[in-house]
């Protein structure tokens, strides 16, 4: 028996719609299976994973909390995508926010007023911004890869990130351990309810997606988004600019990254330290096509993401599963969703027997 | 080549006679719900030039593919000299002794002609060997080639040569030849045309597919009609006329074109194109070499030309998606536009058909409403406002456009993928045509679209010019330039001929022009 994709005379919105759910099914099957293999109960397994985390407030909380910074990049991450500019440097230009954003209140600390955190959040995505603009420079000057470029500029970043919190920027008062001074009142993001974790970031989040929508399915810029990242060609045809659009795509999910990394240190981490992320650059990739690149579900997609974050903490903690366990359900996810998305454009088809026979002269009677 | 098979009466009249060397018999292929071939029966004897005709869709490539191996039928059976066989693949094809020739050609480029062809044979002769025997065949059949030669070098006409001796090579008994001419110049098809005649004299079967009703009845046998995947009649082609075979492949009657006579004869140019030289983007392009011309309100000019001779160089420079050198090197409406990006020309009244019509003249996978954007994102203000698109007056405009220039579709704005090409071309040229615009460059307007969107297409044409716009018409198809331009010139090596009045040039003067007899003319 041979099996044959069959590409569908026009795309299914059928499996458009099932495709992600199909791939958390998928994944949940093979964690059960990976439970099991490694002898851990797989049921208990996918409740302290997957259940677990929705049951009390605290834990629904950290889950917003861990979703802001991913939905806000991926939202980015899809304009660019869908632009067919490949930035994989989220991460990079997520350290690169978060730093030029921790320069007001780590070199003036004395600054101390209204002005702080919005003039902060201007920075972290002016840096965001500039840095996704070095691999689009480089794309539309040289033809480079930005995927390489992108990818490359990361770990340029969280070196420089290493060596300034290490160096320049350290502590003095903080016993010799990297880490910049804690961030002050006015230099924090306000907390939204008195009391919880919820801070405005779930504000930018939500006017993100819906910016981000409104301009791919109302505007003219969507419109060139999406023409010059299906048909290149007619989008010249139609007077739209290739580099226009590979600077403005990268600016934007660089200013989106970026945005979410200030978000990030003047939030939750509370001040410039050697670690801000566990990865939220690259996970906000596997939300960008999970949601299908298109904003409404991205911001669905980036709850689920993050439930792989808290899982993966519930898992460690309670059943003393490695840290690489939320990695592994995200690489497993990404492989899923990718390789589902094939059933909108292709059905399978079975073939029980082959149908050529040996060629030559058959030897029929008729 | 076979000498067991006598081929009898064969001097341009009458089929030859004798045992079948092909027979296809009630061969039905469906693709899910489209059956594009419904009981086909098709007999081919030894020697016979035999003729398939029919429009685009109508099913004759995918016969081919059957007979040659690369697609297997649904049910029907295919007999060789008398016995039922399977043609599994086309390497089963070329072992039984059926050859095809290909309207797209397969060489690579960097090869010599003797490389080429030594990648196409199964047996491994030594080279010298091989090019003795490229040179005996090619010289036996007045197909003139040199086996060192680099393909990049060689015309269109020459590299039709090498896959044709390639074919030879094999001592088919078959060949299958898919719009052979579409790429030759008159006198390279007259060339051709004897080399078919030598062969079919030897009783080789030749199958030919073309839509050049003319040619067809110059040179074939017999012909076989198909209409919506059926043989809906056979012939002698030799015996009737262009218009009643054109008629029995239709389906119905063709409208004539309404051409009424140009008014004025000193209207003002629309378009003038003066010394507009471009450097080629790339290697295997073309230098546009000081091409001069002027296109008046009113007429139709046609660029004939073979392709690669710099047709799409010189579109792209007139369209703005490659900017001139000169700001004066093209004028619209008066305007210097040579450094003006597309955008700009439009608004300038300028309006532009690409040759290709998915991904550049259309997105695929964008609806048709979508697509009516693609151009005229700023030249309509009612569809975009303030950087906001307005989908239902886009929507308007595409409803329109479907209505007056009759194009079916399945559902009311699918995607242009969606639609056949004679449909997506009519609503590729109404999009522009429904502007109005002062001037229209349109290239291949009616390339690979059924008969009745043909004449469709060009009498929009024909009644945009006489409204007063200027229309130049860049077209590989010499009949169409011929029945629709007040004025012809020709583009060879990316140099272009004066135009000449179209009612005084001969195909013979402009296929001596597409050959590069302008280019002497023309020195400097």
């Amino acid at each position: 028996m041979r099996i044959e994709l069959i590409r569908r005379p026009e795309r299914s919105t059928t499996m458009a719609f099932l495709s992600p759910l199909l791939a958390i099914v998928l994944t949940v099957v093979v964690g059960f299976f990976i439970f099991a293999a490694i002898g851990v109960d797989p049921f208990r397994g996918l409740y302290v994973y997957f259940v677990e985390p929705l049951t009390t407030d605290w834990s629904i909380q950290e889950l917003i909390v861990k979703a802001i910074p991913i939905i806000l990049i991926a939202v980015g991450l899809a304009l660019c995508y869908l632009s067919n500019n490949w930035n994989i440097g989220a991460e990079g230009q997520f350290t690169a926010g978060a730093i030029a954003g921790s320069a007001l209140p780590i070199l003036l600390p004395d600054v101390q007023n209204f002005a702080t955190l919005p003039l902060m959040l201007l920075m972290g995505i002016a840096g965001g911004m500039l840095y996704a603009a070095i691999p689009a420079l480089l794309k539309i000057r040289f033809g480079t890869n930005e995927i390489l470029t992108s990818l490359m500029l990361v770990y340029v970043s969280l070196l420089f990130l290493d060596w300034i919190v290490r160096g320049p920027w350290r502590n003095p008062q903080g016993y010799g351990f990297p880490g910049s001074v804690d961030f002050s009142d006015a230099a924090t993001i306000p907390i939204l309810v008195e009391g919880s974790r919820l801070h405005l970031g779930l504000v930018l989040v939500i006017v993100a997606v819906l910016a981000a929508w409104f301009l791919l399915r109302r505007t003219i810029t969507g419109f060139e988004i999406s023409v010059l990242g299906q048909a290149p060609r007619a989008g010249a045809f139609a007077g739209f600019s290739r580099t226009r659009m590979i600077l403005l795509t990268f600016m934007i999910s660089g200013g989106l990254a970026g945005l979410a990394g200030i978000s990030e240190v003047a939030g939750p981490v509370g001040k410039l330290d050697v670690v801000i992320s566990p990865g939220y650059g690259f996970t906000a990739i596997i939300v960008a096509f999970l949601g299908r690149l298109n904003p409404i579900a991205i911001l669905v997609a980036g709850f689920v993401l993050a439930l792989t974050y808290i899982g993966g903490e519930a898992a460690q903690i309670t059943l003393g599963l490695s840290s690489k366990t939320a990695n592994v359900f995200q690489g497993m996810l990404l492989f899923f969703v990718l390789a589902c998305d094939s059933f909108i454009l292709y059905r399978i088809r079975f073939v029980s027997k082959p149908r050529a026979q040996p060629s030559g002269i058959a030897n029929a009677s008729g | 080549m076979d000498t067991t098979v006598a081929p009898s009466v064969n001097q341009m009249s009458g089929r030859p006679t004798g045992e079948p060397t092909l027979e296809a018999i009630g061969i039905t292929k469906d693709f899910a719900t489209l059956r594009a071939n419904d009981d086909i029966n098709l007999s081919i004897r030894p020697g016979e030039i035999h003729a398939l005709l029919g429009e685009n869709g109508a099913g004759k490539s995918t016969l081919v593919k059957i007979l040659y191996g690369a697609l297997q039928p649904t049910s029907g059976e295919i007999r060789w000299k008398g016995k039922l066989v399977v043609i599994s693949n086309p390497a089963a094809a070329r072992r039984l002794g059926i050859g095809m020739v290909f309207q797209h050609f397969s060489l690579f480029e960097a090869l010599t002609v003797a490389e080429n062809i030594a990648l196409a044979l199964t047996a491994r002769p030594s080279m010298s060997e091989l090019k003795a025997k490229i040179r005996t065949v090619s010289a036996e059949y007045g197909l003139p080639l040199n086996p060192d030669s680099v393909v990049a070098d060689l015309s269109v006409g020459e590299r039709q040569r090498v896959e044709i001796v390639r074919c030879l090579l094999q001592e088919p008994k078959l060949i299958i030849m898919d719009e052979p001419t579409s790429v030759l110049t008159p006198q390279e098809a007259t060339d051709l045309f004897v080399t078919l005649k030598r062969l079919s004299s030897e009783g080789v079967s030749i199958l030919y597919i073309s839509h050049r009703l003319e040619e067809v009845r110059a040179i074939c046998h017999h012909a076989t009609i198909l209409r919506h995947g059926k043989v809906v009649g056979e012939c002698d082609p030799q015996r009737e006329t262009a218009a009643r075979l054109a008629t029995l492949m239709v389906g119905a009657e063709l409208r004539e074109l309404a051409t009424p006579p140009l008014i004025e004869e000193t209207a003002w140019v629309r378009l003038a194109v003066r010394d507009l030289s471009l450097p080629k983007p790339t290697p295997f392009a073309v230098d546009l070499d000081k091409v001069s011309l002027t296109v008046r309100a009113g007429e139709i000019v046609g660029i004939a030309g073979i392709a690669g001779n710099g047709q799409d160089e010189l579109f792209a420079a007139l369209s703005g998606e490659r900017l001139a050198r000169d700001s004066k090197a093209i004028v619209f409406n008066g305007v210097a536009s040579g450094l003006l990006d597309i955008t700009a020309r439009r608004k300038f009244g300028a309006a532009f058909v690409p040759e290709e019509r998915l991904g550049h003249g259309a997105v695929p996978r964008l609806s048709l409403s979508g697509n009516i954007l693609l151009t005229r994102h700023s030249t309509n203000d009612r569809i975009v406002r303030g950087g906001v698109v307005f989908s239902s007056e886009a929507r308007e405009v595409s409803d329109r456009v479907s209505e007056e220039f009759d194009v079916r579709k399945g559902s009311p704005d699918p995607e242009a993928t969606a639609l056949s090409g004679g449909n997506l071309q009519k609503f590729v040229v109404g999009r522009e045509i429904d502007r109005h615009p002062g001037v229209l460059v349109i290239c291949q307007p009616t390339w690979g679209v059924d008969a009745g969107a043909a004449t469709t297409i060009r009498q929009a044409l024909v009644d945009l010019a006489r409204s007063g716009s200027a229309v130049l018409m860049i077209s590989q198809d010499l009949d169409e330039i011929l029945e629709i331009s007040d004025r012809v010139a020709v583009i060879s090596k990316g140099q272009l001929s004066e135009p000449r009045d179209a009612s005084k040039i001969t195909r013979e003067e402009i296929g001596l022009l597409m050959g590069g007899a302008g280019e002497a003319a023309h020195a400097h």
